[in-house]
């Protein structure tokens, strides 16, 4: 193995920009003439848009332009869309409503944006758009999903009738149906899944720029997928032609799904910039990253999981609501269902399944993938029912997982998945024994002693990654494909630069693809370069999410190496006059197998540019590039244990100890693949215990609009975690790697709710369990008791 | 309009600015010293923590006239030229940042800590001690780790030199 290769915790390459102050974020981004926008935004969740009167802003200092939705709209500036298709189970298209990128007619979210104001600075451009006079005229508004299906409620669009955006299912209704009815038991959970705010710490921003002359334009926006915004730009908003459009997404400070979609202000400033000849710049607050910014999760979910006699599960049948807010963000169709409903079987044998979704608009601001995607969604109502049936069952919660693994690869479940490798016994047996399952009795009774309720809970997630094999997610809807691009160029002198279409915010790209090329080419990681996030840099890509840049970024990158490779070798053996396959690379030298016969690396690079010597019909240089399409999804899956004491006075739960044995396949780097659980448990633990987004029902303002009302996960929230990872090689890409990004997310919330719950002996609790609410919870259980004794 | 002057990472800067500008806006914008980062707008997520004659401050709540006079170090300003911070090293050793955004916040932050408690640390401190910084990407785990050893280094060090 190659020193800093495959494997190797290496520090990260990039890290020295950060550290220093020196990394460069959109908002860092400066051009001579640059101009700043603010937007003017709707302070109602649901109204008409009458006259707007610009004329004192105008008037304002510093400012150069109020430009408004009916403009946009009369330029032939195109709405924002959905690029999945769904269809109903009745066949008919998914229900979806316009919006355009400014709302010239009605806004149907606090915060939806109306119009913009161009000034000189940031601070003018504010000041005028608080003057800035709408005549609003209010209309009722709905924020519950649970009831906005419906025609007696506000109604969103004339495009959804009763609000309704499809009505979709997956599955055998009629075999569920007769499983449950058949069954020893039933277990049946009303299950809700709290809306969250991504709230990446570095606030949305874009500047645009217009270049008259070459009628070219340039756009620096926090993208984690700077290729797609390019495309979606051109051919569906119509601000710019895809070949005169430059994207470039820099250093990016977080995305966690939010900075997938292309956002109104986006296509805004681009239109702004061209319409007026200025260079614009707009950096989002965190008031607005609350407001606009798209939510994640947001589900109401009912569910029922059928158990023969011996314990084993013959049917599960889920029925939820998704809250999909005001518009249909990007991606938004494919969340719960695609992304959902595919993953309910978990790690479990299950013969039968069907689950009906509805889709539902509301007065909120649009919800879409943040990480993990329905996954979380799925995995928190599969491990929820687990241990909720194995305690109405008398079964140790891990013997009823156990009883009903799926222990035969590969495996087809009946929601279209067909998991490729696992061990799912692995993952649970390390997670046990790492949190000492079998002594928690013993720390249960001294927690006793102490006055404090304790808990423990696990769960056994399973996701899909590596997204995605295009011909699968095309015949299911998507308007994508969803391989990757990369590009090896390697230089005279034996370094190597790698374009990516995959985009780093966080994930350590830059040392991670370095590890890759310095395992399969033995140079070292320091003269292999990353470049990415640029659309005039990177022939094209489908960028970083689901979790995809590893099994499909980087296998992308290895199809693009084996063509290196192979091209020098073959140069090599017409060089050292040995045969092709006897020749080996590693350690900065291209040898003969078993000889003393070799060439340095950098000699053979050399030799492929000189081209004095090349073999017959070889073209000189030596650079490759490959897409790679994903034969399939990837896998990951692992075991959860969270131990929690909770004060019966006050409700406060303290995490006691959170273990999380993960099964990633191959992995790179062991260093950054634990950060990543890291940041996805304590994003788990904030949904479970912390956070949660709440509209009032009335006005359908957001009431946690910033972080004194949102509660983010803090250092002091949180312990440090007991992490480890088992292995199982995922036979679908060359690298035999899964993904890592989103796992914590997915398997953390039902450990931590399923640890709670076991310390108050009450099942009916749900997120954010806040102190108030487990501290209720553990009431009425104890009177439910009370009462079933009496 | 008004006139301040201060030491910014050991240089002397003066500038006419709005009464309103805050102290970050100034940096950011006038200085053009972008290390330094906003990640709210109610004093609450660290992200633009800078020292203000040493001690750490959030520069989103303080305007620029009020630092008017004094000595202010940001991230830029921390190594000693090409010589990291023993804070700086810990936290790309130890992984304490991915995205990098909330890094300059919690490294100035982190270093202050250290300082107050002149390097005795244990790991519920440091997580006490950062509660006005939030990071979105790590869990904390390393960045606590990362500080935990850069105290005991720096202790270490002074121990070693007071010897
Ligand atoms: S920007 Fe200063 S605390 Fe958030
Ligand atoms: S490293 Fe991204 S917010 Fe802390």
């Amino acid at each position: 193995m190659a020193q800093d290769g495959i494997g190797a915790r290496v520090a990260r390459k990039e890290d020295k920009r950060f550290i220093t102050g020196k990394g460069r974020y959109v908002d860092d981004m400066r051009v001579a003439g640059m101009k700043h926008v603010a937007f003017v935004r709707s302070p109602y969740a649901h109204a008409k848009v009458g006259g707007i009167n610009s004329e004192q802003a105008r008037n304002m200092p510093g400012v150069l332009a109020v430009l408004t939705g009916s403009e946009l709209v009369a330029d032939g500036i195109g709405n924002l869309i959905c690029g999945w298709m769904v269809h109903s189970k009745d066949g008919t298209p998914m229900n979806m409503g316009a919006w355009p990128a400014l709302a010239p007619e009605v806004v149907r979210f606090v915060g939806q944006a109306v119009a913009m104001v161009i000034a000189e600075t940031r601070a003018e451009a504010r000041d005028a758009a608080d003057v800035v006079a709408v005549e609003w005229e209010e209309l009722p508004a709905i924020t519950d999903p649970a009831k906005a299906l419906g025609e007696g409620v506000p109604q969103l669009h004339p495009e959804a009738k009763g609000n309704l955006i499809y009505d979709w299912e997956i599955g055998d209704k009629a075999a569920a149906d007769k499983a449950l009815s058949e069954a020893a038991h039933v277990t049946r959970m009303e299950i809700v899944n709290n809306r969250l705010v991504p709230n990446a710490m570095e606030p949305r921003a874009a500047l645009a720029q217009y270049d008259a002359a070459e009628d070219h334009f340039t756009l620096w926006t926090t993208s984690q997928n700077p290729h797609v915004a390019r495309l979606v730009l051109s051919a569906f908003y119509n601000v710019a032609p895809e070949h005169k459009l430059r994207v470039i997404a820099p250093d990016v400070g977080g995305g966690f799904g939010s900075k997938i979609f292309i956002y109104p202000e986006e296509v805004a400033c681009l239109w702004a910039a061209r319409k007026t000849g200025l260079a614009v710049k707009w950096t989002g607050d965190r008031s607005e990253a609350f407001l606009t910014d798209a939510h994640g999760r947001d589900h109401v979910t009912v569910a029922e999981m059928a158990f023969d006699a011996n314990n084993r599960i013959t049917a599960f049948k889920i029925d939820t609501i998704a809250n999909f807010g005001a518009y249909m963000s990007l991606f938004s169709s494919s969340v719960p269902t695609y992304l959902y409903a595919t993953l309910l079987s978990g790690q479990y044998d299950i013969p039968t399944i069907h689950c009906n979704v509805r889709g539902v608009y509301t007065n909120t601001a649009p919800v879409d993938a943040y990480r993990g995607a329905g996954r979380p969604e799925a995995t928190y109502v599969v491990e929820r029912m687990m241990e909720t049936a194995a305690r109405e069952l008398g079964v140790a919660p891990p013997e009823l997982r156990r009883t009903n693994f799926i222990r035969e690869f590969p495996h087809q479940t009946p929601v279209i998945m067909n998991y490729d490798a696992g061990d799912y016994e692995a993952s649970l047996s390390a997670a046990l024994s790492a949190s000492d399952y079998a002594g928690f009795g013993e720390r249960k009774a001294e927690a006793a002693r102490r006055g404090k309720l304790r808990g423990i809970g696990l769960s056994c997630y399973i996701e899909a990654c590596g997204i995605a094999p295009s011909q699968a997610v095309g015949s299911l809807g998507a308007g994508v494909g969803l391989w990757e691009s990369a590009e090896v160029r390697v230089n005279p002198v034996g370094t190597i630069e790698v374009l990516t279409g995959s985009h780093s915010h966080g994930q350590g790209h830059e040392t991670t693809f370095a590890q890759l090329v310095a395992e399969r080419l033995g140079v070292p990681i320091d003269n292999v370069s990353i470049v990415h996030g640029d659309t005039d840099k990177v022939q094209f890509g489908m960028g970083t999410y689901g979790s995809r840049s590893g099994a499909v970024g980087m296998s992308a990158i290895s199809k693009a190496i084996d063509k290196v490779e192979a091209k020098a070798k073959k140069l090599a053996a017409h060089l050292l006059e040995a045969a092709e396959g006897d020749i080996e690379i590693a350690d900065g030298e291209v040898r003969v197998a078993g000889t003393d016969k070799k060439l340095g690396w950098h000699e053979v690079c050399l030799a492929a540019y000189t081209a004095h010597n090349l073999p017959e019909g070889m073209e000189p240089g030596l650079k490759e590039g490959s897409f790679y399409d994903p034969a399939n999804f990837t896998f990951p899956a692992g075991a959860y244990v969270c131990e929690v004491e909770v004060d019966p006075d006050t409700g406060h739960t303290e995490i006691i100890q959170f273990v999380a044995a993960d099964d990633f396949g191959r992995i790179i780097n062991p260093m950054i693949v634990e950060g990543q659980v890291h940041g996805g448990i304590a994003q788990g633990v904030g949904q479970a215990i912390l956070e949660g987004c709440i509209y009032d029902p009335e006005s359908g303002q957001l009431i946690t609009a910033s972080y004194n009302d949102y509660a983010m996960p803090r250092a002091h929230d949180l312990p440090s975690f007991k992490v480890s990872t088992t292995e199982t090689i995922c036979p679908s890409n060359p690298i035999g790697m899964k993904g890592c990004g989103e796992a914590g997310a997915i398997g953390t919330p039902p450990a931590v709710i399923n640890a709670i719950t076991d310390a108050i002996d009450n099942n009916d609790l749900s997120m954010p369990a806040t102190p108030e609410k487990v501290w209720r919870a553990l009431r009425a259980g104890a009177t439910a008791m009370r009462q079933a004794a009496e | 309009m008004v006139t301040v002057t201060m030491t910014v990472n050991g240089r002397q800067v003066s500038k006419e600015v709005e009464d309103r500008r805050l102290l970050v806006d100034f940096l950011r914008e006038d200085l053009e010293l972008t290390g330094t980062h906003v990640g709210c707008d109610t004093s609450q997520c660290g992200a633009c923590v800078v020292h203000l004659d040493g001690k750490a401050i959030k520069s989103c709540t303080i305007l620029a006239a009020q630092a008017d006079g004094t000595s202010i170090t940001t991230i830029e300003g921390l190594a000693d030229g090409a010589e990291l911070h023993p804070l700086q090293a810990a936290f790309k050793e130890h992984h304490g940042l991915q995205c990098g955004y909330c890094t300059p916040g919690m490294i100035m932050s982190g270093v202050d800590i250290i300082r107050r408690h002149e390097g005795q640390l244990d790991e519920d401190t440091v997580r006490h001690e950062l509660e006005g910084n939030i990071c979105r990407c790590t869990g904390y785990h390393n960045i606590v780790k990362a500080i935990l050893a850069a105290a005991q280094e720096m202790h270490g060090e002074v121990r070693q030199a007071a010897e």
